[in-house]
C-alpha cells in the first residue's frame, strides 16, 4: 500500500477546442474538451490538466465555461494553467470548478504573485509551470534555463534555483515541461526532471517529449517524477490512461488500476 | 426531499463539494450556505475547507460559525473534509500552534521532514494524490471496496487521542488516521468529491446516514 504514482492528461484547449501543437507550432484541432475530459475520466485519468494556449490574447469565457462543464460532470482534481496572472484570475478558476491553477509567464515576472496566491488560496492549489531548456553545451555540466512564453523567451533564470524559490514561495506542485523535448516524442529530459525533483520537497510533474508509454514509466523510475504529464499520446487515442497504467504496474510502479 | 447544508466560510472549493454532493444523490437538496438559520435548518451539514488552519480559525470566529458547527455535531450528521476534518480536533502544529474546536479530541501534526518510504525512496510534502485507505467498519462505507484509493493533498495530518474514533488509516510511510467517526460526525483528511466512484460512493452514504 502506497501513494500513486499518477498519471495526468493534459487538453491544451484554444477558443474551447482540444489542440496539440508540435513544438508549439503546427496545430491540429481534435475535439470538445468535455467529451475528452469525460473520456479520460473513464479510462482512469488521476487528474486533468487544461492549458489555454491562447489566454494571453484571447476572451478567458470559454475555458471557464469548459472547466464548469468538466467539474460538474468528472470528480477527480482539474487544473488549469494559461494566462493566470492575477488573483482574480485563480478564484474564477477555482469557482468554475477548477482545483489548481498553474502559473507560469506571471511568476518570472512577479515571484510575489505566487506567495499572494499560495497565502490567499492555500499552496494545494498552486502549481507552478516551469518550461525549461538545456543552457549548458556538450561536454559541460548540465544546465536548464527557464523560458517563457511558450518557450519563446528566455529570462537566465536557473532552473534548479527558480524551483527552489517557487517552493519556498509557497508552490504546492511543480509542472515541470522541458522545451527541448516537448512536442519531440522523444522522451521526457530524466536529467532535468530527476534534478528538479531531487531538488524540491514537493511533488514534480514531468511533461513534454512523451512519445510511447516507456517513456511515461522512465519519467517516475529515472526521472522520479511524482507524476507524469501527456497530451497527443492519450489525445490521439494511441494509447490509453488504463494501457498506461498498466504498463506503469508492469514495471512495478504503484498506480490507481480500476 | 432531505437537505444538505455545505458551510461556506471563504475557506475552499465549495463549488466542488456542491457539484460532487448533486451528482451523488440528485434527489438531494445542497445548498452552500453561510448563515446560522440555513445551515441549522438542513438535514446534514458537510464542513469543508483547505488552506490553513489560523486563516480557517479565524473565519469561522469571526462569523460564529465555530458556535453553530459545535451545536450541529451534536444534533445532525456532520461530515468534516480535508481542513473541515483537522479543524474539528482539539489544537493543530500549523501557523505555530492554533486552538482548534475541540470536538474530536486530538492534535494536528505535520509531517516529518526527509520522510522515506521503507525502499529509501523520499517521500514528498504535500501527501499528494491517489492513496489507499484501510476502512474501519463504518456505515459510511457501505459500497466502496477495501483500500479504494482517494485523493489526498494535505501536509498536516489528524493524530486523535482514541484510536476508538479512528474510521480509516493510511500509510505514509506510517499509518495515520485519515477517517474520524464519532457518533453523528465523519471526517476525512482525502477529498470525496475528488474521488471519483468511491468518493461519491462516499458521499451518496452520507447523504442517506442518519448519524
Amino acid at each position: 500500500m502506497s501513494l500513486a504514482k499518477r498519471i495526468i492528461p493534459c487538453l491544451d484547449v484554444d477558443n474551447g477546442r482540444v489542440v496539440k501543437g508540435v513544438k508549439f507550432v503546427d496545430i491540429r484541432d481534435a475535439g470538445d474538451p468535455v467529451e475528452v475530459a469525460r473520456r479520460y475520466d473513464r479510462e482512469g485519468a488521476d487528474e486533468i490538466t487544461f492549458l489555454d494556449i491562447t489566454a494571453t490574447h484571447h476572451d478567458r469565457d470559454t475555458i471557464v465555461h469548459v472547466v464548469e462543464q468538466v467539474a460538474s460532470e468528472v470528480f477527480i482534481p482539474l487544473t488549469v494553467g494559461g494566462g493566470i496572472r492575477k488573483l482574480e484570475d485563480i478564484r474564477c478558476m477555482l469557482n468554475a470548478g477548477a482545483d489548481k491553477v498553474g502559473i507560469n509567464s506571471a511568476a518570472v515576472f512577479n515571484p510575489e504573485f505566487v506567495r499572494e496566491a499560495a497565502e490567499k488560496f492555500g499552496s494545494q492549489c498552486i502549481v507552478v509551470a516551469i518550461d525549461a531548456k538545456k543552457v549548458s553545451r556538450v561536454g559541460e555540466a548540465n544546465r536548464w534555463e527557464i523560458f517563457t512564453h511558450g518557450g519563446r523567451k528566455e529570462t537566465g533564470i536557473n532552473a534548479i534555483e527558480w524551483a527552489k524559490k517557487m517552493v519556498d514561495y509557497g508552490a504546492g506542485e511543480i509542472l515541470l515541461t522541458s522545451m527541448d523535448r516537448d512536442g519531440t516524442r522523444e522522451g521526457f529530459d530524466l536529467d532535468l526532471t530527476r534534478t528538479i525533483s531531487e531538488a524540491v520537497t514537493v511533488p514534480v510533474i514531468a511533461s513534454g517529449g512523451v512519445g510511447n508509454l516507456q517513456h511515461l514509466a522512465d519519467g517516475v523510475t529515472q526521472g522520479k517524477a511524482d507524476a507524469v504529464l501527456a497530451a497527443s499520446i492519450f489525445h490521439f487515442a494511441e494509447y490509453s490512461v488504463q494501457e498506461a497504467k498498466e504498463h506503469m504496474a508492469s514495471q512495478g510502479i504503484e498506480v490507481r488500476l480500476a | 426531499m432531505s437537505s444538505v447544508a455545505v458551510i461556506d466560510y471563504g475557506m475552499g472549493n465549495l463549488h466542488s463539494i456542491a457539484k460532487a454532493l448533486q451528482h451523488a444523490a440528485p434527489d438531494v437538496d445542497v445548498r452552500v450556505v453561510s448563515d446560522l438559520k440555513s445551515i441549522l435548518s438542513a438535514d446534514r451539514v458537510v464542513f469543508p475547507g483547505v488552506g490553513a488552519m489560523r486563516d480557517c480559525m479565524h473565519a469561522l470566529q469571526e462569523t460564529e460559525l465555530n458556535q453553530v458547527i459545535a451545536q450541529v455535531a451534536q444534533t445532525r450528521p456532520l461530515l468534516g473534509i480535508c481542513l473541515g476534518m483537522q479543524a474539528l480536533l482539539t489544537n493543530s502544529e500549523e501557523n505555530g500552534g492554533v486552538e482548534c474546536l475541540n470536538i474530536l479530541p486530538g492534535q494536528v501534526k505535520h509531517f516529518p521532514e526527509d520522510l522515506r518510504a521503507a525502499n529509501g525512496e523520499r517521500l514528498k510534502i504535500p501527501h499528494m494524490g491517489w492513496n489507499q485507505v484501510e476502512q474501519h467498519a463504518h456505515p459510511l462505507w457501505k459500497g466502496v471496496p477495501q483500500n479504494s484509493r482517494f485523493y489526498f493533498v494535505h501536509s498536516y495530518y489528524a493524530q486523535p487521542d482514541s484510536s476508538v474514533i479512528v474510521a480509516g488509516t493510511t500509510e505514509y510511510p506510517e499509518n495515520f488516521a485519515c477517517a474520524l467517526a464519532k457518533d453523528n460526525i465523519f471526517a476525512v483528511q482525502f477529498h470525496p468529491e475528488k474521488s471519483q466512484t468511491a468518493g461519491l460512493q462516499l458521499l451518496n452514504n452520507f447523504l442517506h446516514w442518519d448519524g
